[in-house]
């Protein structure tokens, strides 16, 4: 996967991550003009669109798009899975999760994601062992920092 | 965030930003990570947030975990490996690439994987394959995915990770083994030789399949019955570059494929998504026949699905195909035709790619009819390549001549405005030389004409089929088509019309003045009308337009005798690729090639009514319409250094030598210089050889040739066209006999 991006009906961007080095203008430009296009699309239509040279998938779930760019290769309809296992994530960490959700929380949903595909590309296929990751991971950091102590307790 | 309007966001903004900074100045507090996180949610709306790296570094090296976490999750946002300061956080990785708790040290893993630089990727490799060794699965499975993106970034390091790929694959963790499936990936598409080695693991991995395929319900990993259909999905892509060209290899894995596509439940996306690699896999590997037509039964089943997406996929996966399962996908026309249909534009230009690929000589009829009513509906982006689809489809499998101009025509009326130009050209050729139908194409062209006259290329077509034929028209029979009941004066009211019409390119009133000119010789009372239309655009403003007028004026006039035999008839035009190449404007360069044995009073006429010189019967200038008496010495063409001159000498009553003389004064010598000539039929000609076929540069030498002419006939008029497969030479006109115009 190259990148992916969360967006509203209206346009703004919820969330952006990025698997391949581009300078924040190129980044800008991309954003702006592929939102362009998916917006632009009917509801009924196809999924899949070919934009530039890259594959694009994307699927609304309620409010907001999510949208891939994935290469060549890749197959489309399991980046769909992927789409879904996410947003399947996001509902479960937040209860029933909704675009405010993401916008007052958005570094969770990056830990989130962070937790579920490394470097673009799926690092665990079991839901239930990203859950526990993640939550392991929120308690420490609730764990207190005293200042005689120089590494953090191990749970 | 309640600001309403664009500038109030940026007012809150800045001053939420100046907040920050000055926090980021002051000492350590308990609220760095909350600042730096109000900080990258401002740079996701689109403001400039570099000043917060330096801060991220900071936050890196913290030894809170929640400073880090955010730190990090800054770095990743903000610090692509394009800055400077991505390599200050070097140091912080590979400290916490070994901290002994491992979601620290998976903040670094995610980190580098996500924007380490080649750099980075280098200093911190062997760290990674020591994780990849010796840690747990958790770490395991995202040290391979690193491992990944450092291969990507420095494709050396590849052989580094190979063995404890190798070895991953036998764990049992879903995480880590399908990390080294991207990995064993990875390595594999990287290098030949990588690839060579790992196909020993094909046994493994479809071992590992049978047990995701057959095994009972796994709870932890199931999606609607299917077992990790992402590590599924992996490893039959691995299985596809391993099986890829190799007997062996595709042999082991053909009945796991056969199972998979057999006993995958299909009913939802999931087992789709399964299929379509597994059908991926069987074509591109050597697969058994009977497996093959298993994986083309999948997708025929495809394009029958509801649901659209999959209907996309199974066109573009056929469209890779089509060329050598041909067969196999014919059988599927019928469908991937209905999806000419859809509502979606992206699933209508695969089936028409499709559709294009599959049109053939048995089915040319019906398939004509459903791109030709397609061509009528469809989206403007796809109007010009169905167009030329629809021609090449034409061209190669027309049933019959009448069809093919039919078709033809019918593009033109449907979607005129989006065809290429060479298209004009082309059906003036396949007119002339289907002689048999000119009666039913003029009337066909002529009816198209009364009804619109805004699509330019028909118009172009149809004026040059009237000033060719237009005597056909007037003649009022027709075998083939209900003829016309018209007069001299309502053919020459369309031609008009044309002319004058807002509507029509300057190319087109060309072509309607020319028909008309031509018409004068077709036409038996209202030759005078056509004089003063001539005489009028004498006058018009496109410059275009007005030479033609001038000379077809002048054809009237001074060289009336020479009229009928200009106007006659077209023979047969053989296409001349030269005519355009690369574009250029016609006009320009007018180079024809020169035929063998080609009678020579046709090539004259070839050459003057020529459509691709796109000026149909573009005369010469006036000026070089020269008759010469017996010592005159012509300049017959100057330009850009070069000098070709004419001189004649009378020998007998009949009998005339032509002297050609050509010059060069560029500064390089011209090489392939040689002349032909064309007079009409009844004139003898016998060209000698040439002194020289080179010019050579600054005037060295001249060439010259000697052309010796009889006219036993006593011809009144004889001409002589010279021709150069280099340089555009005018044609000369000598008058034998004692009228010396």
């Amino acid at each position: 996967m190259q990148f992916m991006l969360l967006f509203s009906r209206q346009g703004k961007l919820r969330l952006q991550k990025w698997y391949v080095p581009l300078s924040d203008k190129e980044k800008k430009k991309i954003t702006r003009e592929l939102v362009q296009t998916v917006l632009a699309r009917k509801p009924k239509m196809c999924s899949f669109l070919e934009w530039r040279d890259l594959k694009i998938v994307y699927k609304r779930y309620a409010s907001l798009y999510f949208c891939c760019a994935i290469e060549d290769q890749d197959n489309e309809l399991i980046t769909l899975e992927i789409i879904h296992r996410y947003v399947e994530l996001l509902d479960k960490y937040f209860g029933s999760v909704c675009e405010l959700d993401i916008i007052f929380n958005f570094e969770k949903a990056y830990f989130i994601l962070d937790e579920f595909l490394l470097g673009g590309e799926a690092q665990e296929t079991s839901k239930k062992n990203v859950l526990k990751a993640i939550e392991q991971a929120d308690l420490l950091q609730e764990v207190r920092y005293t200042p005689n102590h120089s590494h953090v307790w191990q749970i | 965030m309640s600001a309403r309007t664009q500038c109030e966001e940026r007012g809150v903004i800045q001053r939420e930003c100046a907040a920050i900074r000055a926090q980021f100045r002051q000492a350590d507090n308990g609220g760095r990570s909350h600042n730096l996180a109000k900080l990258l949610y401002v740079h996701m709306l689109g403001y400039p947030a570099h000043f917060g790296q330096m801060e991220c570094v900071r936050m890196i090296a913290s030894p809170r975990y929640s400073e880090k976490r955010v730190g990090y999750l800054g770095a990743m946002m903000l610090l692509d490996e394009k800055q400077d300061a991505s390599l200050l956080i070097t140091n912080s990785i590979k400290n916490d690439l070994s901290n002994s708790n491992q979601y620290i040290q998976s903040l670094a893993l995610c980190t580098l994987a996500c924007m380490g630089s080649a750099e980075m990727c280098r200093d911190l490799a062997p760290e990674i394959d020591r994780l990849l060794r010796a840690s747990n699965s958790y770490i395991k499975k995202k040290a391979a995915l690193c491992a990944v993106h450092i291969v990507r970034k420095v494709h050396d390091l590849g052989e580094l990770f190979t063995k404890a790929a190798r070895s991953l694959l036998t764990e049992k963790n879903h995480g880590v083994v399908h990390g080294a499936v991207v990995l064993i990936t990875e390595l594999c598409e990287r290098n030949s030789e990588t690839l060579e080695r790992f196909r020993k693991t094909v046994p493994d991995l479809v071992q590992i399949m049978k047990g995701l395929v057959i095994s009972g319900y796994s709870p932890d990993h199931d999606v609607a019955g299917i077992s990790d259909p992402f590590l599924q999905v992996r490893i039959l892509r691995l299985l596809r570059i391993l099986g890829r060209n190799n007997e062996g290899a595709s042999d082991a894995m053909n009945d796991l494929l056969a199972q998979v596509a057999t006993n995958t439940d299909s009913t939802k996306t999931v087992g789709n998504a399964v299929l379509y690699e597994t059908v991926l896999t069987v074509l591109d590997i050597k697969s058994e026949s009977g497996l093959r037509v298993l994986a083309v039964n999948i997708l025929g089943r495809f394009l029958l699905n509801n649901d659209r997406n999959i209907r996309y996929i199974a066109m573009t996966s056929l469209q890779k195909i089509v060329g050598t399962d041909h067969n196999a996908v014919q059988r599927h026309r019928g469908t991937i035709v209905d999806c000419l249909k859809d509502q979606d534009a992206s699933v209508k230009r695969r089936a028409l790619d499709l559709s294009l690929a599959l049109v053939s000589a048995s089915n040319i009829r019906s398939m004509m009819k459903e791109l030709l009513s397609f061509l009528s509906s469809c989206p403007p982006e796809l109007r010009s390549q169905t167009a030329s689809g629809i021609f090449n489809a034409a061209e190669r499998y027309a049933p019959s001549q009448r069809w093919h101009i039919d078709t033809i025509l019918h593009v033109l009326t449907t979607a005129g405005g989006d065809v290429r130009d060479e298209t004009v050209p082309n059906l003036i050729q396949l007119i002339t030389n289907t002689s048999e139908l000119h009666c039913y194409t003029v009337h066909k062209l002529y009816r198209a004409l009364l009804s619109d006259i805004s699509q330019q290329p028909l118009v172009q077509v149809a004026c040059w089929c009237i000033g060719e034929y237009g005597d056909l028209l007037l003649r009022g029979e027709c075998q083939e088509t209900e003829p016309v009941q018209v007069t001299e004066d309502d053919v020459l009211d369309v031609l008009e019309t044309v002319l004058q019409s807002h509507m029509s390119f300057p190319s087109t009133r060309g072509f309607a003045l020319t028909a008309t000119m031509k018409l004068s010789t077709r036409i038996t009372e209202n030759v005078d009308r056509i004089r003063s239309i001539v005489s009028i655009y004498g006058s018009c403003i496109d410059v275009e337009l007005q030479q033609r007028a001038v000379e077809y004026n002048a054809l009237f006039k001074k060289y009336d005798h020479m009229r009928a035999a200009v106007l006659e008839r077209m023979p047969v035009i053989e296409k001349n690729s030269q005519g355009h190449i690369n574009g250029e404007t016609i006009k320009e360069s007018q180079t024809v090639k020169v035929k063998p044995g080609e009678p020579q009073h046709l090539l004259f006429k070839r050459l003057m009514h020529s459509p691709w010189l796109n000026t149909d019967l573009k005369l010469m200038q006036p000026s070089t319409l020269s008759v010469f008496s017996v010592v005159a010495t012509v300049t017959v063409y100057e330009k850009d250094g070069v000098t070709v001159t004419l001189s004649c000498e009378k020998q007998s009553d009949s009998g005339l030598t032509v002297t050609l003389t050509a010059s060069n004064s560029t500064e390089s010598d011209i090489r392939g210089f040689t002349l032909q000539a064309a007079v009409p039929k009844s004139v003898q000609l016998h060209m000698k050889a040439p002194s020289g076929d080179s010019l050579p540069a600054r005037g060295a030498a001249k060439v010259t040739q000697m052309v010796v002419l009889n006219n036993p006939n006593k011809v009144q008029l004889a001409y002589l066209q010279l021709v150069s497969e280099v340089f555009d030479l005018s044609p000369i006109f000598y008058s034998f006999g004692s009228q010396n115009i």
